[in-house]
C-alpha cells in the first residue's frame, strides 16, 4: 500500500476544494452576507492542510487497484467532512451529524436535506450545497485527473472507481484526455442549461444553483417548494436537461465527433429512453384523476419520471399524494437510476440489462444445459468478469440495504418511509415517500441513522466496492 | 499522433510502455485475448480493443482511418502482414510488421514494396545486428547508423596517454590519416558540438562520424583498445546465431557454434559452410573447454534458457579475458544482471521495441519535413539529422565555407548516392544528397533551418 502517494493525493484534493471554497465566498461577498469569513476560514484551512499533505513528493508514484479505490473512499469522506464546516459554523445545522449529512448529500448528488426551510439559510450557504452537487457528479478525481498528474502510471485506477457503471472504458487512449473531454461536455451542458434558465426569466443565482443541481442529478433546491413555483418552460427546460445528464457522456462524446451511428447503438440509452417514456405514460393515466385528464399531468409525470430515474430528486408534485401505482413505478425508476457513464446514481440501466439477461441464460441452460450462451450488450459480449463483478454488486447492493434498513427501523417509523429513505439515499436520489416525501425532509431520523444514511449515500455514490474495499482488512495486511 | 498495435506480446507490451509516455502519442492495442488487453490498459496509458488484428471491423473500431501508424507484433509473421495490407487499404496509414521466419528473409523487399510497408523488423536479425556491432567495437559506448547503414556516429570515452589527449581539433587531420569528424564532445555534464579550436582532454566523451569501414580504422590510429576480435565462441545454433555467425564470418572472423541438437547442426553446417559447429551440450565444462573457451577472444550465450546463458557467461568469464554477449529473452530483472560481470547484455525484444520507436519517433519528426533518419545523440542534449536535400534548397551548390550557420549546428556528413563524404569548407552539397546534422537546436524540419 502506498500510503505516502494517497497522502499526497489526500492533499491535492483539500486543495481543490479549498478552491471550491472561493465561489460561495465571492457568492457572500456579492451579497453583503457576513458569511463570507466562514468560507475564507474553510478555504484557508483546506489549503494549510493540503499543503501540508502535499508537501513532498514520494519517490515511489505506482498506483494500483486498491490505492485507486483507498484513494477515491478517502477522498469522496475528506471532501465531506471539510464540506461540512460550513453547515456547522453558520449555525445552519445544530448537530455535527446533520452536518455531515448535509454535506455528503450535496457531494454525492443525493439532495436528501435535513433542512426544513430553505429560505432563512445565507445565500452563500445555499450556493455552496448546490455546487457540490456540481462538484461531485462527475467526479472529484476524475477532474483532478484532467489537471495534475496525480500517480507515475496511467491512473486509469482512480478513474474507474469513481466513474459510474459496471465497465467503465475511455473515450480516448489517454485517460488524462478522456477526463478533459467528459469535463469538456459536462461543463457545455450545464452552461447551456444556464443560459436556457435565464431565458426563461430565472435570476442567474436560481439559474446557477438549479443547473448545478440538475448537471450533478443532485437535487438540492434554494426555494422551499422546489421546482413548483417555476413557470411551464423553466420545469420543461430542466425536464430535458435532466434527462441529458442521465444519459452516457461518451454518447454525447460520440455523436460529436460524427459517429452518429455508433452513437444509437447503445442498448442502455435506448432502453434508458424508453423506460422514461413508458413510465410517463404509465402515470399520465393513473393519475388522470387527479389533473383533470391524461394530458394535463404529463408535464408533471414527465418531470417526476425524469428527476426520479437520473436519480436527481427535484419535485414540482407532491408523488406522494399520487396513486399507488404511480408511486410504485417511481420507487422502481429509483433502484434502475441512469446509464452508466452518465452523472447520475441509482443501480445503472446496464446492469439491470446484465442481470436481466444472466436469468434468460440461467433458463436457458436449465432447458439445455449443455447450451453455450453469452451475454451481450449494444451487440458486444459482456465479458464473464463484468457480469460477475455486477452479480456480486448486486448482493452487496441488496446485503447493506437489509442492513441499512434494520439500523434505521430502531427509530421506529413506518416501512415506507424507512424502506424509501434508504432507497432514496443508496440511489442518490433525495425524496422517498410518506415522512421523507418530496415536501418533507430527514431531520426526524436520529442520530444513529442520520449517520447510517450518509454512509449509504458515499456507498451509492461510489457504487459500493472502494468504501468496502477501505474497510476490508485485506487491503491493509502487509 | 495516433498509433495502432496489434498483437500484445512482450514487444507490444515494451512498445505501448515507451510510446504512451510521450503526450501527442495515443494508442490503441488491438489483442485477440481478452485478458491480455485487459492487463495491457490496465498498466499503461492506452486504449484496448479486444478482436483479430486483420479484420476490418476490429481496425475500424481501434480507429485505423485517423491512425498514422499500424505496428503488427503478434506471434504470427502471416497474420502481421495481412494485418498491414487490410490497414494500409483501408486506413492509409504507415505499416510495420514483425517478420521472424528466415525462409521469409528474401521475400522481405517485396513485402516492403508491394505491400507497402514501411518498415519490416526481424527481431532475431536485429539482435544478431546489435550482437555484430558490441563484438566490432567493444570500447564503443554508442553506435548510431545513418544513410541506410553506411555512416555511423560512434561514441568512445578518450583514455588516458591517447594522441587525442591534448589535441586541437582542427590538428586532427594532420596528425591522423583518418576520414572521420568529431561531432559532439561531452565533458562532465557539458555537451559540446566543437569547432575547430576545441582542444580534446583524455576523459572525454567523444562522438565521430564516420563512414562504416573508417571506424575501426580511427580506432586502430588513436590507440583505443578496440578488441577487434578474430574468433568467436557462439553456444546455442538457434536463428539469432545463425544471422550472427553469418554477419561474423563475413567480417572474416573465425565463429565456432556448439549446438545440442544433431539436426540443427546438420542445417547450420551446410548453412554456414565456413564455420566450426560443434554437436554437443554447450553447458558441458569439458566440452566449453575442449572446444577452446580458454583461448577465445570473444563468448557469445545464445541458448534458449536465460538462466543457463547467464551461468555461461559467468563461467567464461572465470575462464578467459575475451568479449562477452549474453541473451536474455525474459526482460524481468535486469536490474540484478545488470549487477552481473557480464560486459555486453542483449535483450532482443527490447532491441525489436527499440528499432520500431525509434523509427516512429523519426517518422513522426518527419511528418512533413525532409528528415530522413533522427537519433538523439551526446546523452540526448543533441539530435543527429539526416535531411534530403531539394533542388531548391538554398544550401546546394555553394561551398559549406560560405554557408553562415547557426552557432552549435555542424555539417557531419555527405551522402551522395552511397558515396560518404566527410565534408571539408570546399565541399558542397547538392540536390539528391541526404545531409547529416549536428545541432544542439531542436525542431529542425529542413537543413535551411541550420542557417542563420
Amino acid at each position: 500500500m502506498n500510503l505516502k502517494l494517497i497522502r499526497r493525493t489526500l492533499g491535492i484534493v483539500l486543495l481543490f476544494e479549498a478552491a471550491c471554497f472561493c465561489l460561495p465566498l465571492i457568492c457572500a461577498f456579492l451579497y453583503h452576507e457576513s458569511e463570507w469569513s466562514i468560507f475564507a476560514g474553510c478555504a484557508l484551512l483546506c489549503l494549510a492542510l493540503g499543503f501540508v499533505l502535499k508537501w513532498n513528493t514520494p519517490k515511489d508514484m505506482g498506483m494500483y487497484s486498491r490505492e485507486g479505490f483507498v484513494i477515491v473512499a478517502l477522498s469522496w469522506i475528506t471532501i465531506s467532512l471539510f464540506g461540512a464546516i460550513p453547515f456547522m459554523l453558520t449555525g445552519a445545522c445544530k448537530s455535527f451529524f446533520d452536518a455531515f449529512f448535509e454535506s455528503a448529500s450535496g457531494f454525492t448528488t443525493t439532495g436528501a436535506s435535513i433542512f426544513s426551510d430553505v429560505e432563512v439559510l445565507p445565500k452563500s450557504l445555499l450556493f455552496w450545497r448546490s455546487f457540490t452537487h456540481w462538484v461531485g457528479g462527475m467526479g472529484v478525481l476524475v477532474l483532478l485527473v484532467a489537471v495534475f498528474p496525480l500517480s507515475g502510471g496511467s491512473n486509469l485506477f482512480l478513474v474507474k472507481a469513481e466513474s459510474t457503471g459496471p465497465a467503465v472504458g475511455k473515450l480516448v487512449p489517454k485517460v488524462r484526455k478522456t477526463a478533459k473531454i467528459l469535463y469538456t461536455l459536462y461543463i457545455a451542458l450545464t452552461t447551456a442549461e444556464i443560459i436556457l434558465l435565464l431565458c426563461g426569466g430565472m435570476n442567474l443565482f436560481e439559474s446557477l444553483t438549479a443547473a448545478f443541481g440538475t448537471a450533478g442529478t443532485g437535487g438540492f433546491s434554494v426555494t422551499n417548494s422546489g421546482m413548483a413555483g417555476y413557470s411551464s418552460y423553466i420545469q420543461i427546460v430542466v425536464t430535458v436537461f435532466m434527462i441529458l445528464f442521465g444519459i452516457d457522456f461518451s454518447v454525447f462524446y460520440l455523436i460529436i465527433i460524427g459517429k452518429i451511428s455508433h452513437a444509437f447503438r447503445s442498448e442502455e440509452v435506448k432502453t434508458y429512453l424508453g423506460l422514461i417514456v413508458a413510465a410517463i405514460v404509465v402515470i399520465c393515466f393513473n393519475c388522470r384523476g387527479i389533473y383533470g385528464s391524461f394530458i394535463g399531468g404529463l408535464k408533471d409525470s414527465a418531470f417526476q419520471v425524469a428527476a426520479i430515474i437520473t436519480t436527481t430528486g427535484y419535485s414540482t408534485a407532491n408523488f406522494d399524494a399520487w396513486p399507488e401505482l404511480s408511486k410504485t413505478i417511481l420507487v422502481i425508476l429509483m433502484f434502475v437510476g441512469a446509464c452508466a457513464g452518465s452523472t447520475g446514481g441509482g443501480m445503472k440501466v446496464s446492469r439491470i440489462l446484465i442481470l436481466l439477461k444472466s436469468i434468460k441464460k440461467e433458463c436457458k441452460i436449465a432447458a439445455h444445459p449443455k447450451t453455450v450462451h453469452k451475454i451481450k450488450l449494444s451487440g458486444r459480449m459482456v465479458e464473464h468478469e463484468t457480469v460477475r463483478a455486477v452479480n456480486v454488486y448486486f448482493i452487496a447492493y441488496v446485503s447493506i440495504f437489509a442492513l441499512s434498513l434494520l439500523i434505521i427501523s430502531l427509530d421506529n417509523f413506518d416501512f415506507t418511509t424507512n424502506f424509501t429513505a434508504v432507497a432514496s439515499v443508496m440511489n442518490n436520489i433525495g425524496p422517498g415517500l410518506a415522512k421523507v416525501g418530496p415536501l418533507e425532509n430527514f431531520s426526524l431520523y436520529s442520530p444513529l441513522s442520520t449517520c447510517v444514511l450518509t454512509v449509504d449515500m458515499l456507498i451509492g455514490r461510489l457504487e459500493v466496492f472502494p468504501i468496502l474495499v477501505l474497510l476490508s482488512p485485506y487491503t491493509w495486511k502487509k | 499522433m495516433n498509433i495502432i498495435i496489434v498483437g500484445c506480446g512482450k514487444v507490444g507490451c515494451k512498445l505501448a510502455e515507451m510510446l504512451s509516455h510521450e503526450e501527442d502519442i495515443n494508442i490503441t492495442a488491438i489483442d485477440v485475448q481478452n485478458s491480455v488487453v485487459n492487463d495491457v490498459v490496465a498498466n499503461f496509458d492506452v486504449m484496448g480493443v479486444v478482436g483479430s488484428g486483420a479484420s476490418i471491423d476490429t481496425l475500424n473500431e481501434a480507429g485505423v482511418k485517423e491512425a498514422d501508424v499500424l505496428i503488427a507484433v503478434t506471434d504470427s509473421d502471416e497474420l502481421n502482414l495481412m494485418t498491414c495490407l487490410i490497414a494500409k487499404k483501408t486506413g492509409g496509414c504507415q505499416t510495420i510488421a514483425r517478420v521472424r521466419k528466415p525462409e521469409y528473409g528474401k521475400e522481405i523487399q517485396l513485402f516492403k514494396e508491394d505491400l507497402g510497408l514501411a518498415m519490416i523488423i526481424n527481431p532475431e536479425l536485429a539482435a544478431a545486428s546489435e550482437m555484430a556491432r558490441a563484438l566490432r567495437f567493444p570500447s564503443a559506448i554508442q553506435i548510431d547508423t545513418f544513410a541506410k547503414g553506411r555512416v555511423e556516429i560512434l561514441k568512445f570515452r578518450v583514455p588516458q596517454g591517447s594522441v587525442l589527449d591534448n589535441l586541437k581539433i582542427s590538428e586532427l587531420s594532420n596528425k591522423l590519416n583518418c576520414d572521420v569528424l568529431i561531432c559532439g564532445i561531452e565533458r562532465g555534464e557539458v555537451a559540446h558540438i566543437p569547432d575547430g579550436n576545441f582542444v580534446i582532454q583524455s576523459g572525454d566523451l567523444v562522438s565521430i562520424v564516420a563512414a562504416i569501414n573508417k571506424g575501426s580504422q580511427f580506432f586502430k590510429e588513436i590507440g583505443v583498445k578496440t578488441n577487434r576480435v578474430k574468433d568467436c565462441m557462439i553456444v546455442g545454433g538457434s536463428s539469432t546465431s545463425y544471422y550472427l555467425a553469418n554477419m561474423l564470418l563475413h567480417r572474416g572472423i573465425s565463429v565456432k557454434i556448439i549446438e545440442r541438437d544433431e539436426k540443427r547442426c546438420e542445417v547450420l553446417s551446410t548453412l554456414l559452410p565456413k564455420a566450426t559447429i560443434i554437436n554437443g551440450d554447450g553447458s558441458d565444462k569439458k566440452l566449453l573447454l575442449e572446444s577452446g573457451l580458454e583461448y577465445a577472444e570473444s563468448f557469445v550465450a545464445l541458448t534458449n534458457i536465460d538462466e543457463e546463458n547467464i551461468m555461461l557467461s559467468l563461467f567464461a568469464r572465470s575462464k578467459m579475458n575475451g568479449k562477452l554477449v549474453t541473451k536474455i529473452n525474459r526482460i524481468a530483472y535486469d536490474e540484478v544482471i545488470g549487477t552481473l560481470d557480464l560486459d555486453t547484455i542483449i535483450y532482443p525484444k527490447n532491441i525489436t521495441a527499440e528499432y520500431i520507436v525509434r523509427f516512429v519517433r523519426a517518422m513522426r519528426n518527419s511528418l512533413n519535413s525532409n528528415i530522413e533518419t533522427m537519433h538523439f545523440i551526446l546523452d540526448g542534449k543533441a539530435e543527429a539529422l539526416e535531411f534530403k536535400i531539394n533542388e531548391s534548397s538554398p544550401v546546394s551548390d555553394v561551398p559549406l565555407e560560405k554557408l553562415s550557420l547557426k552557432q552549435n549546428a555542424l555539417i557531419a556528413c555527405i551522402n551522395r548516392g552511397g558515396k560518404i563524404i566527410i565534408p571539408r569548407g570546399q565541399d558542397m552539397i547538392t540536390a539528391g544528397d541526404t545531409v547529416i546534422v549536428v545541432t544542439h537546436g531542436k525542431g529542425y524540419n529542413d537543413i535551411s533551418d541550420i542557417l542563420e
